[in-house]
């Protein structure tokens, strides 16, 4: 069992090669290897089946009748002592205040563009920057108010910035489930070792929904506005609006009306006042973007213009996850707070600059390359394990189209153990905190913890065998 | 509460209902051909062809089959996913329904709901049907009981749950009197009939047990079965939980607490229609039925309940919210959720 485990090269979270098991997961282990194979494998069994019936399930596209599938869970927790928390909060918090501040000066005076620090070009050429926006006053100034920044540890253990998602971030229902489902399995454990509750999640983001209501609404109207249930992440709408007890409502359900916005309801309309929307900017409304939404709602954005209805995510926010974008942030941080970055970034060449091209061109077998605007895996290439067609295929895209393109170092990702077939071994692990911006920045204890399941793999996508864990945040370091 | 939801609410219990009805009815009917013999090819049909004359789907099941045999007729009512409302499509459409409204029922009621799911399309369901059709039925309708009790225990008594009783007892409502009218061609046009044959008695009788009323009925009327007293229980008992009139009288409860208008006013249509069918049932005898004739006057009664399905969706849902077609599920696919993740 766990006694077992050993390190497999690079960095390890649990064990350390010269010591032994790290301090913070001392306790842990010391409780985990008094659980018999017998025991463990029947909690195994009893949450998987738990997840299964209760539907805390992705959806797979192209399956009337609603096929699903359940996110793999993997049952040992990953651990974070209390003082490396308080450094990433910092971390994150900064970068947060740095994104919005950057929104607010790339929608209104452009002063980071007009000082050079950030070139002209990358920002009003960003396939997400929303000119229509440009001098709009968003309620209370706050662009993103959910952001899911992801993070990764190097082969040393520092942690790194991976990238930014200010739009819709998802995956903070398998944080609050995945704890559930811990309590239960293992209720014992949660009485000895001292772990922070993520538990007010929804409280905290209901807040900060109402905090940006119209002015003049004493007692706004709070919505979520989703996709419907073929989308991927339903499960994650209708739980998050259930656990604030607010209305999950689609496109079809709201009305516009004199720029006001209402619901149908049974008994006539209803207005509604804040709209948490899980909705790309694209789809909301198809008199000002995309003509054939079947999804959004005709005239939404005029009733926010209006400022009769506030929105979350702000629209526009999608320049802060261009992959460009993200390679100037420390820059960001630098000119808006006159800080140094608490958290660095990858390295990262950007292909529109000359050099950094030339050295990408050259080094593209040991690179990861990344397309600017995609997220979730699309249109990258992985050097070091790619074929030599595939770099020469790539080599002609970065050259036809620079602007969309940066490389970055292979980064070997922190290691976990994890239970694979029988045994636990160390399987590559990364880490997708939440963010929420309203009256003051909270940051929910740990995040989402996900896992690549295959040996080897660094992929940690969910199509791709990966799975998450439960992140445990302790109230001290050991 | 949002229209959507009231419409998937409604949907999801007349689905439900429907499902436990099917099954109901093909399996009386199964059970009622053991006791019949000389059975040919052509009194076979004879037994089956009304019961997908209930339906109203007779034209459906022509485009699909040839004729009415015992095996295409139960394919066809059972598993057959070109019918809309084949027992496995009810349970996929209130499932369906169910899931648009995951976050308003509860956790009991959805995992009820969808292990029946499961069960009906997994390949345990075919072979245990092959097997054992009686088991394969008892499981559908211990499920369905299963699930009414669920919402009446766990689900808060809210409007919502009162949008799901509508539903529950239009559709229950409706197929009681599809059921008493599988045997309407043994009845003469207008008035009771005289005496009926032993083998009548059996399919009288079967009519009672395809509602569950057997045991109800020999306890008030003892083993005497005629067509009048299983019509009157039927259609006009005002306590018995399946009777068309015990149902219109549920339906119109339910309606005026959704919107809290008393007894005698209306402000609805649905509200008017269902008051004025409900005075009617009250109101008549069987003799009086029967002299109109049984046929028509299920046939009206069934038009009836189409009217207040149709006046309710003009009050209350206001437009129609289909089924999600291709583009529409290719968009909300679409929608990035920034959950997938990269490769590094």
């Amino acid at each position: 069992m766990i006694q077992d485990y050993q390190v497999n090269g690079g960095f390890d979270e649990m064990l350390d090669p010269r010591t032994g098991v790290r301090g913070h997961y001392r306790k842990f282990h010391k409780l985990f290897k008094s659980v018999s194979p017998g025991e463990f494998d029947a909690k195994r069994q009893a949450v998987d089946t738990a997840f299964l019936r209760q539907g805390i399930t992705f959806n797979v596209y192209g399956d009337a009748a609603g096929a699903e599938k359940i996110f793999p869970f993997d049952m040992i927790p990953r651990i974070i002592p209390a003082k490396e928390w308080e450094h990433l909060e910092r971390g994150l918090a900064q970068r947060i205040t740095a994104l919005n501040l950057f929104l607010h000066d790339i929608y209104h005076e452009q002063k980071i563009l007009k000082d050079g620090v950030i070139p002209e070009f990358y920002v009003l050429s960003a396939r997400h920057f929303r000119r229509e926006f440009v001098n709009f006053e968003v309620p209370k100034g706050i662009y993103i108010h959910v952001c899911g920044t992801d993070l990764i540890r190097d082969h040393e253990g520092n942690y790194l910035v991976l990238e930014d998602n200010g739009r819709c971030p998802s995956g903070v229902s398998y944080v609050l489930e995945n704890r559930r489902a811990m309590k239960r399995a293992f209720s014992g454990m949660f009485e000895s070792i001292s772990v922070r509750p993520v538990e007010n999640y929804p409280q905290e983001l209901l807040k900060s929904l109402k905090f940006i209501a119209p002015a003049g609404v004493a007692d706004p109207t709070v919505v979520l506005l989703t996709p419907g249930a073929y989308n991927s992440a339903y499960f994650e709408h209708t739980y998050l609006a259930r656990q604030m007890g607010i209305e999950i409502v689609e496109g079809r359900d709201l009305f516009v009306r004199d720029s006001r916005v209402f619901m149908r309801t049974t008994k006539g309309l209803q207005p509604v006042h804040v709209i948490y929307r899980r909705l790309d900017d694209d789809f909301l409304d198809p008199t000002v973007f995309r003509r054939d939404s079947l999804l959004g709602v005709p005239g939404l954005v005029h009733a926010y213009r209006a400022g009769n209805v506030s929105l979350a995510n702000s629209i526009g926010t999608g320049i802060a996850d261009d992959k460009v974008m993200y390679y100037f942030v420390p820059r960001m941080i630098k000119y808006y707070l006159d800080q140094e970055p608490i958290l660095p970034n990858v390295p990262t060449y950007l292909a529109s600059e000359e050099a950094d091209r030339k050295y990408i061109l050259e080094h593209l077998p040991e690179l990861v390359v990344k397309a600017a605007n995609e997220s979730g895996g699309y249109g990258m290439l992985m050097g070091p394990k790619a074929s030599k067609e595939e770099i020469e295929i790539f080599r002609g895209k970065i050259i036809a189209e620079p602007r969309n393109y940066i490389a970055q170092p292979m980064i070997y990702l922190s290691q976990h153990p994890t239970f694979c077939d029988g045994d636990f071994e160390g399987r590559h692990v990364d880490l997708r905190p939440f963010i929420l911006s309203g009256e003051r920045i909270s940051i929910i204890p740990g995040g989402l913890t996900r896992v690549a399941l295959r040996k080897g793999s660094l992929v940690v996508n969910s199509s791709q065998g990966g799975g998450s864990k439960d992140t445990w945040v302790l109230y001290g370091d050991e | 509460m949002l229209s959507r939801v009231a419409n998937s609410l409604y949907w999801m219990a007349r689905y439900i209902e429907r499902a436990e009805n099917i099954a109901r009815i093909v399996d009386v009917n199964l059970q009622l051909l053991l006791d019949i013999r000389n059975l040919d090819e052509k009194r076979l049909i004879a037994y089956w062809l009304p019961i997908v004359q209930a339906t109203g789907d007779e034209a459906a099941f022509f485009k699909l089959y040839p004729h009415a045999s015992g095996h295409n007729v139960t394919e066809f009512l059972v598993f057959q996913m070109d019918n809309p409302n084949s027992l496995v499509q009810s349970i996929c459409s209130a499932r369906e329904n169910a899931r648009m409204v995951r976050d308003q029922i509860t956790l009991e009621l959805w995992e009820e709901l969808n292990r029946l799911y499961l069960f009906v399309r997994s390949p345990q369901a075919r072979e245990m049907w092959h097997h054992s059709p009686s088991d394969f039925f008892h499981e559908i309708k211990a499920s369905s009981l299963h699930i009414i009790g669920i919402i009446n225990a766990t689900l808060i008594h809210n409007e919502g749950w009162l949008f799901i009783q509508v539903g529950q007892y239009l559709e229950r409502a409706d197929k009681t009197t599809r059921i008493l009218d599988v045997r309407y061609q043994s009845l003469p046009a207008r008035g009771v009939p005289d005496r009926i044959s032993p083998d009548e008695a059996l399919e009288w009788s079967a009519v009672l047990r395809s509602c569950s009323s057997w045991d109800a009925y020999k306890s008030i009327h003892g083993a005497d079965i005629n067509p009048r007293q299983v019509a009157e229980f039927l259609l006009l008992s005002d306590n018995f939980p399946r009777s068309v009139r015990f149902c219109v009288n549920k339906l119109n409860h339910a309606l005026r607490r959704i919107s809290g208008v008393p007894e005698g006013h209306f402000t609805n249509d649905a509200e008017k229609l269902t008051g004025r069918f409900l005075a009617e049932l009250q109101f008549s005898t069987i003799d009086e039925v029967f002299a109109q004739g049984l046929h028509q006057y299920l046939d009206e009664a069934q038009t009836k309940l189409n009217n207040v399905g149709a006046e309710l969706f003009k009050a209350y849902i206001f437009q129609p919210f289909q089924a999600a077609d291709e583009i529409h599920m290719v968009q909300q696919e679409e929608q990035q959720q920034q959950a997938r993740l990269h490769r590094f």
